[in-house]
C-alpha cells in the first residue's frame, strides 16, 4: 500500500474549458511540493478537486491508497486532507481565539454539545494559544477577524487550517497580501510544520518556494507542464518562457 | 512565563460580559413578574406576548443564529398547537405532558421538513419554507373532523398544572405558566448559543464554505438546529393551545411566519434578547395603534421596520450602542 496522496488521471471541465487535463501527482509523508503557474492555469482548481470542493469529471485520488474520490469535502477534511483558502475566508465577525477553536472543536469531535461553554475545554485553549503564539497573534486573540489587518487576516487563515492537524495540507498562495515584512512568518510556520506532514504549497512568490519546497511541479493550462527540483526548473527554459514571462503581468 | 500572563489576561475577558448579562437577565425577569401587577387588566395580551416571545426566540436561533431565513416558522409553531391541543382533547388534558407533546410534534415536523429544506438555500429556501406551512395548513383544514377545520380545535380543556394550579378565567395561571416555560426556554436557549453546537451555528451563519473546509457536515448541522428550534416553537404552539383553549388555523399561517420575522428584525437577530424586545415592541403597538386606528396601524409598524433597516440594522437592541457612539460615549 502506497502511503501519502495520489492523484491519478484526473480532469475536470468548466462547461467546454478544460481546467485540468489527466493530472496525475503524488504527495509522499514529508513532501514539500510546490504548485507554480500563470494566472487562470487552474492551480486552485486543482486544490479544490483534491479537498473535494469540486468533484471532478473522471480521474481518481487515493489517500493511503483508499480511493477518496466519492468522499464529501466533510469526510476528506476527517481524513486528514485540509487547505488554505487564496481569498481568505474566515469567520469575520468572531474572535480570532474562536476562528482557531472551532476547527480544533470539529477536529476533536467536541463541537456536537449542547451543554457547556465552548470555552470550557483547557487543553483546546492551551492548544489556541501555542498556534496564535506561533503566528504572533496572541494580542489579538479577543478581536474580531474582520478587524483584523489583511495580512493578519492570512496569518489566521493557516492557524485556523493547521488547527486541524492535516496529514495533507494545501496552502493556496498563503503570502499573497502578506507584507513581505511579515512573510517570514509564514516561511517560520511552514519550515516547522510536522516532518511527517505532506505539503503541497501553490505560490506566485519564487524567494519562498525555493526556501519551503523541495520539488516544483509547473501547471499549465491544466496540464502538468514539468515536475524537478528547484535547481531544474529554474534551469529549464519553457518554464522561464510561459511562466516566468507571465508572472510579471501578475 | 511570559506566554502564561498572557494567556491569563487574554482569558479573563469573557467574564465581565457574563456578568452584564446576568444582570440585564434578572431585570428582564423582574419586569415580567411586575407586569402580572402592575396589568393585572392585560394578563391574556401579556401571556400571548410571552408564547410569541418563544416563537420568536425560536426563529432568532435559525436566523439569527445559523443564517437561514425562513417564512414558514408558523410550521413548527402550529403543528405544536394541534399536537398539544389534540392530545388535550384525545388523549390527556395534563397541561406538562401536553407540552412535551408539543415540543416534540415541532421537532419532529422540523427534522422531516429540515431534510428537505437545508438542502436549499436563499429564495428557494424561503418559497420552500412557505410552502412547508402552507401544505400543513391545507392538511389540517380538510381534516375537519378532528382538528376542527376552519372552525379550529375547540373543546381543549386543561387539568390543573401538576393537579394544583387550575387555569382561571382571568389569565393567572395562564401567565405565570407561560412566564415560567419561557424563563426556561431562554436559559436552555442560553447555555446553547454559547456551546460549542451554538458556535458551530455562528460559524455556518458566517461561511457554509468555510465550515465544509474544517470537516462539518453543514447540511446535517443545519438540520439539527432547525429541529432544535422546532422543539422550542413547539413548545410555543403548545403553550398557547393550552393557555386560550383554543387552537385556529392561523397558528399555521403565513401571516404568522412573517410577524414573527417582522418581530425578529425590529428587535435585532442573533442576541436572543432581540426576541424579546421586537416582539414586546411589535406586539404592544400593534395593540395600541390597532386599538387607535385598525385600520392604518400597519403603517406605524413599516416606519419602524424602516426606520431600523436603514439606522439601525443590527435592531433595537443595537440602539443604545449605536446613540453611544453618536454621544462619544464608546469609542
Ligand atoms: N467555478 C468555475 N466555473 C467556471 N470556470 C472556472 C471556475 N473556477 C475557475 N474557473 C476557470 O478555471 C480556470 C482555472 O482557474 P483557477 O482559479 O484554478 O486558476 P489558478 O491557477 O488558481 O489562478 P490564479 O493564479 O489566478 O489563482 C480559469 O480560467 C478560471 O476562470
Ligand atoms: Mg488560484
Amino acid at each position: 500500500m502506497s502511503m501519502g496522496l495520489e492523484v491519478s488521471h484526473l480532469n475536470k471541465n468548466f462547461g467546454g474549458i478544460k481546467v485540468a487535463r489527466d493530472i496525475s501527482f503524488d504527495l509522499k509523508p514529508g513532501d514539500r511540493k510546490a504548485l507554480i503557474g500563470p494566472n487562470g492555469a487552474g492551480k486552485t482548481t486543482f486544490a479544490n478537486l483534491i479537498t473535494g470542493t469540486l468533484k471532478p469529471n473522471s480521474g481518481s485520488i487515493r489517500l493511503d491508497g483508499v480511493d477518496i474520490v466519492k468522499l464529501k469535502e466533510s469526510k476528506r477534511v476527517k481524513a486528514g486532507v485540509a487547505k488554505t483558502f487564496q481569498i481568505t475566508t474566515l469567520f469575520k465577525r468572531m474572535s480570532v481565539r474562536e476562528n482557531i477553536r472551532l476547527p480544533i472543536l470539529e477536529r476533536d469531535g467536541k463541537s456536537h454539545g449542547w451543554f457547556g461553554r465552548a470555552e470550557r475545554f483547557v487543553a483546546v485553549e492551551d492548544e489556541i494559544d501555542e498556534l496564535l503564539g506561533q503566528f504572533n497573534l496572541l494580542d489579538f486573540a479577543e478581536m474580531p477577524v474582520q478587524d483584523l489587518a489583511y495580512g493578519q487576516q492570512r496569518l489566521v487563515e493557516m492557524a485556523l487550517t493547521l488547527a486541524l492537524k492535516p496529514r495533507i495540507l494545501i496552502l493556496d498562495e498563503p503570502s499573497a497580501g502578506v507584507p513581505s515584512s511579515d512573510s517570514h512568518i509564514i516561511i517560520d510556520a511552514i519550515e516547522r510544520l510536522p516532518k511527517d506532514l505532506s505539503v503541497l504549497i501553490i505560490e506566485h512568490d519564487m524567494k519562498l518556494v525555493f526556501k519551503v519546497a523541495s520539488r516544483i511541479v509547473v501547471l499549465v493550462n491544466g496540464a502538468i507542464l514539468t515536475e524537478g527540483t528547484p535547481e531544474e526548473i529554474s534551469q529549464n527554459q519553457q518554464v522561464r518562457d510561459l511562466y516566468l514571462g507571465a508572472r510579471h503581468e501578475h | 512565563m511570559s506566554v502564561d500572563v498572557t494567556k491569563s489576561k487574554t482569558r479573563n475577558r469573557f467574564k465581565p460580559k457574563i456578568s452584564r448579562r446576568v444582570l440585564l437577565d434578572l431585570v428582564l425577569v423582574t419586569a415580567g413578574i411586575a407586569a402580572f401587577f402592575v396589568f393585572p387588566n392585560s394578563l391574556g395580551f401579556m401571556t400571548r406576548i410571552l408564547i410569541m416571545i418563544i416563537m420568536v426566540l425560536s426563529l432568532d436561533l435559525v436566523l439569527g443564529y445559523a443564517g437561514v431565513a425562513s417564512l414558514g416558522h408558523a410550521a413548527l409553531f402550529g403543528t405544536g398547537a394541534y399536537a398539544a391541543g389534540m392530545f388535550a382533547v384525545y388523549a390527556s388534558a395534563n397541561p406538562l405532558l401536553g407540552l412535551v407533546v408539543g415540543a416534540v410534534a415541532g421537532a419532529v415536523i422540523a427534522f422531516v421538513s429540515g431534510l428537505i429544506l437545508m438542502r436549499a438555500s436563499g429564495l428557494t429556501l424561503l418559497m420552500l419554507s412557505i410552502a412547508v406551512a402552507q401544505i400543513l395548513f391545507e392538511v389540517v383544514n380538510s381534516e375537519r373532523d378532528l382538528t376542527g377545520g376552519s372552525d379550529g380545535l375547540l373543546g381543549i380543556d386543561m387539568d390543573p398544572i401538576l393537579g394544583i394550579y387550575a387555569f382561571d378565567f382571568f389569565g393567572r395561571t395562564g401567565y405565570w405558566y407561560a412566564l415560567i416555560v419561557l424563563v426556561l426556554v431562554f436559559i436552555l436557549l442560553r447555555i446553547v448559543v454559547a456551546s460549542p453546537f451554538g458556535l458551530v451555528a455562528r460559524g455556518i451563519h458566517e461561511s457554509h464554505e468555510r465550515m465544509r473546509a474544517i470537516g462539518t457536515s453543514v447540511y446535517w448541522r443545519l438540520v439539527g438546529i432547525y429541529t432544535l428550534a422546532g422543539g422550542i416553537a413547539g413548545i410555543g404552539g403548545a403553550l398557547s393551545a393550552q393557555v386560550t383553549e383554543l387552537v385556529s388555523l392561523e397558528s399555521l399561517g403565513f401571516n404568522l411566519s412573517a410577524e414573527a420575522m417582522i418581530m425578529l428584525i425590529l428587535g435585532g437577530t442573533g442576541r436572543l434578547y432581540g426576541a424579546i424586545f421586537g416582539t414586546v415592541i411589535f406586539m404592544t403597538v400593534h395593540h395600541t395603534a390597532a386599538s387607535i386606528d385598525p385600520f392604518n396601524w400597519l403603517f406605524v409598524i413599516g416606519g419602524m421596520v424602516l426606520f431600523v433597516v436603514y439606522f439601525v440594522p443590527e435592531g433595537f437592541m443595537g440602539l443604545p450602542a449605536r446613540l453611544g457612539k453618536h454621544l462619544g460615549l464608546r469609542k
